[in-house]
């Protein structure tokens, strides 16, 4: 309506950053199927899936300064890595563990990002463990501007850190210590917990006495929000407000996506012994690719004729990649005794 | 020159670095107003403001997971462990984290880290406040460990700790701290970790040793030499890693015959890898079986003086362990 106060964030997004979202996570689905295939084939030793998550963590990730706000990400976090710029080569690369593997040269399992240009961090399998380094992160920015060494207004720095991580891992002393700290120095970091419902195999009910992640928030002085982690341009607006409060120095939130993975836990898993194919199947149904293009649909964004281009341009993505990284060299098998200690900065050594 | 205590001269180097790098913080338990509960770091939390000297809430884990963090967002942390023996909670921080920063993300990312850790026996500290922790960091990929024992060596090591790229394990002898004195230069260059101390050169016997037990090994090489003619050459380590392994080397040459006294309990004690590298590299200058001198395998230093005394190796039974080596 005419006149009407905005009062959603999304609303102002273009239509190019709308369609943008949908090429995203379109580019992540494609490439995450294709890395289960290709583990079927045997032709590829692991493989850890965000099917399911996209909305929720390409939505994230548009909030933030992407390329420039520090990232501490998991290990389930691909299409995040994406919508940061991370490339389908990069993943494809990681996933044949090539000596060219741009996040840990074939030395770490597939999706352990790592991306010092995008300001990614260098993640572990231990769950929760970034928790407490995004809040150190977090505390750089805030030491940098009150030391005057930036501008607090000044978008090519980082201005926060975002960190992500799957509800049961909440239940980790890492998670509650570092949010802990950011809460009592009122610090700069977006928590981002991807609930899923599970932690491998043991349901929410079962990892805490609470239905909401968010209502933890309170014990660390942050704002605590839930919201439907299938609908992007929802947790888009979440995650927006949670950080402007970020930006404008009022302390650390924690933004709950509600969300089901649609795969089993990782290409070792068999899910079947813990989730009925009923359930499977109805989120199935709600699935946040499938929801977003009929929004675009809706709204006139996407046309049938544009489903189908996008389709095949992500296909012809995922192909090139895969083809560049099986076709690319392996690291020499010495190089597993590549140097663990940084080199003395020249003029020190 | 200055004379100095142990806990003098690391004073002086965080007053340093704060002043000369405004990257350099520090944080832990009870550094702020309170200067640390052995005083470490008296007088900066009012020269430099809780900005810089930040008391931390009670987590070790995140006194190390913040530390990473902002050491990767480029500043220099100085982290403070209140004792060794409340390092385990960060643990998998230290290990997990930030030792394997570098190799995991193939140089990607680097942790300039510095933990400050008092260690080892002093009376009345117990069981959980005498711990020795150097063998179970030692073996890790990705770490330096530092261990001064000198005034002077604590002042430029913690200078050169800071420089380092990586993160550096610190270990302070507490029971050194008011006990250790020396003279410490108006003006030195830091020292980077890695080179051990030739603190006694001597032909008869070679002694390593760190820390606190550098300190007493020198008083017994002294003993030794005006008790009983034996010419003893001390070698303190200063870095367990990268272990200074030419000095190691070099000294057996010399003399044939090596001792190690350590603090920390014997078995996989750090002196069971000098022994391994002496067996493996000088196995031809051995002129009698590598002698180590360490604590008994029980928790930490007992409560009771009497205990205390038996389990912590001192200047007699150093001496001891030369005359039995000497004598073989
Ligand atoms: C400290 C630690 N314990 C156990 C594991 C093994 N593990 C990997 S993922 C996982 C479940 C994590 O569940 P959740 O936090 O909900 O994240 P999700 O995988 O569902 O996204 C477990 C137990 C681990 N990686 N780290
Ligand atoms: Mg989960």
């Amino acid at each position: 309506m005419p006149g009407e106060a905005v009062t959603r964030p999304s609303q102002v997004l273009s239509d190019d950053t709308l369609l943008e979202m949908y090429r995203l996570m379109l580019l992540s689905r494609r490439l995450d199927e294709r890395a289960w295939a290709l583990h079927r084939q045997g032709r590829v030793q692991f493989h850890v899936s965000a099917m399911g998550h996209e909305a929720t963590q390409v939505g994230a990730a548009f909030a933030i300064n992407r390329g420039v706000d520090y990232v501490v990400p998991y290990y389930r976090d691909l299409a995040m890595a994406i919508a940061l710029g991370c490339s389908a080569l990069d993943f494809m690369l990681g996933l044949f563990a090539r000596r060219d593997d741009p996040w840990s040269a074939g030395r770490q399992m597939p999706c352990h990002f790592s991306d010092r240009d995008r300001h990614i961090i260098s993640g572990s399998s231990t769950v929760a463990t970034q928790v407490p380094q995004a809040a150190g992160l977090a505390f750089a920015v805030r030491y940098r501007q009150r030391a005057g060494l930036v501008d607090p207004q000044d978008e090519t720095q980082p201005r926060l850190a975002l960190t992500s991580l799957g509800e049961g891992s909440t239940n980790q002393g890492e998670w509650h210590e570092g949010m802990n700290w950011a809460g009592v120095q009122c610090l700069p970091l977006v928590c981002l917990v991807e609930n899923n419902r599970y932690a491998i195999s043991v349901p929410q009910t079962e990892q805490m006495a609470i239905p909401s992640v968010a209502t933890r928030a309170a014990g660390y002085g942050a704002q605590g929000e839930s919201v439907d982690g299938n609908d992007v341009l929802a947790v888009y607006d979440a995650m927006h407000a949670a950080v402007q409060r970020a930006y404008r120095g009022e302390g650390p939130s924690l933004v709950e996506a509600h969300t089901y993975r649609l795969t089993p836990h990782t290409s070792d898993d068999d899910d079947r012994s813990y989730r009925s194919r009923e359930e499977v199947a109805a989120a199935g149904e709600v699935e946040p690719l499938l929801r977003y293009r009929s929004v675009l649909l809706e709204r006139g964004l996407l046309t049938p004729k544009m489903v189908d281009d996008l389709e095949a341009q992500a296909r012809a993505r995922v192909d090139e990649a895969q083809r560049a990284a099986e076709a690319a060299p392996e690291p020499a098998p010495q190089e597993a005794d590549s140097p663990v200690l940084a080199p003395l900065p020249e003029g020190l050594a | 020159m200055a004379d100095m205590t142990l806990i003098e001269a690391i004073r002086c180097a965080l007053d340093e670095a704060l002043a000369q790098d405004g990257r350099v913080f520090i944080t832990g338990e009870d550094i702020g107003r309170r200067g640390g509960v052995f005083r470490a770091t008296q007088g900066l939390y009012e020269k430099y403001g809780a900005r810089r000297v930040m008391d931390s809430p009670l987590t070790e884990m995140g006194i190390v997971g913040v530390g990473i963090g902002a050491a990767l967002a480029d500043l220099r942390p100085v982290c403070e462990i209140q004792f060794a023996d409340f390092i385990h909670p960060a643990f998998n921080q230290i290990v997990g984290e930030a030792a394997r920063m570098y190799y995991r993300s193939a140089g990607g990312w680097r942790v300039p880290l510095v933990i400050r850790v008092p260690y080892g026996a002093v009376p009345g500290g117990g069981l959980y406040h005498c711990q020795s922790v150097e063998a179970l960091f030692a073996h890790i990929p990705g770490l330096k460990i530092v261990v001064p024992s000198t005034p002077r060596d604590a002042r430029r090591l913690l200078h050169g700790a800071i420089l380092d790229p990586n993160p550096v394990l610190f270990l302070e002898t507490k029971y050194g701290y008011r006990q250790i004195r020396g003279e410490v230069p108006e003006r030195d260059a830091p020292l980077l970790p890695g080179p051990a101390r030739i603190a006694r050169s001597g032909v008869d016997l070679s002694l390593f040793a760190w820390g606190l037990m550098a300190h007493y090994a020198e008083v017994a090489a002294e003993r030794a030499a005006r008790e009983d003619g034996l010419d003893v050459e001390v070698v303190d380590l200063r870095t367990l890693h990268p272990l200074d392994r030419d000095s190691v080397l070099t000294s057996v040459s010399k003399t044939g015959k090596a001792l190690v006294v350590h603090e920390d309990n014997r078995t996989m004690g750090f002196g069971a890898e000098i022994a391994a590298l002496l067996v493996d590299e000088a196995f031809e200058c051995l002129d009698g079986p590598v002698k180590r001198l360490a604590a008994p395998d029980v928790p930490a230093a007992p409560f009771n003086r009497g205990m205390f005394d038996f389990f912590l190796p001192g200047p007699d039974d150093i001496l001891a362990a030369i005359r039995d080596l000497a004598a073989y």
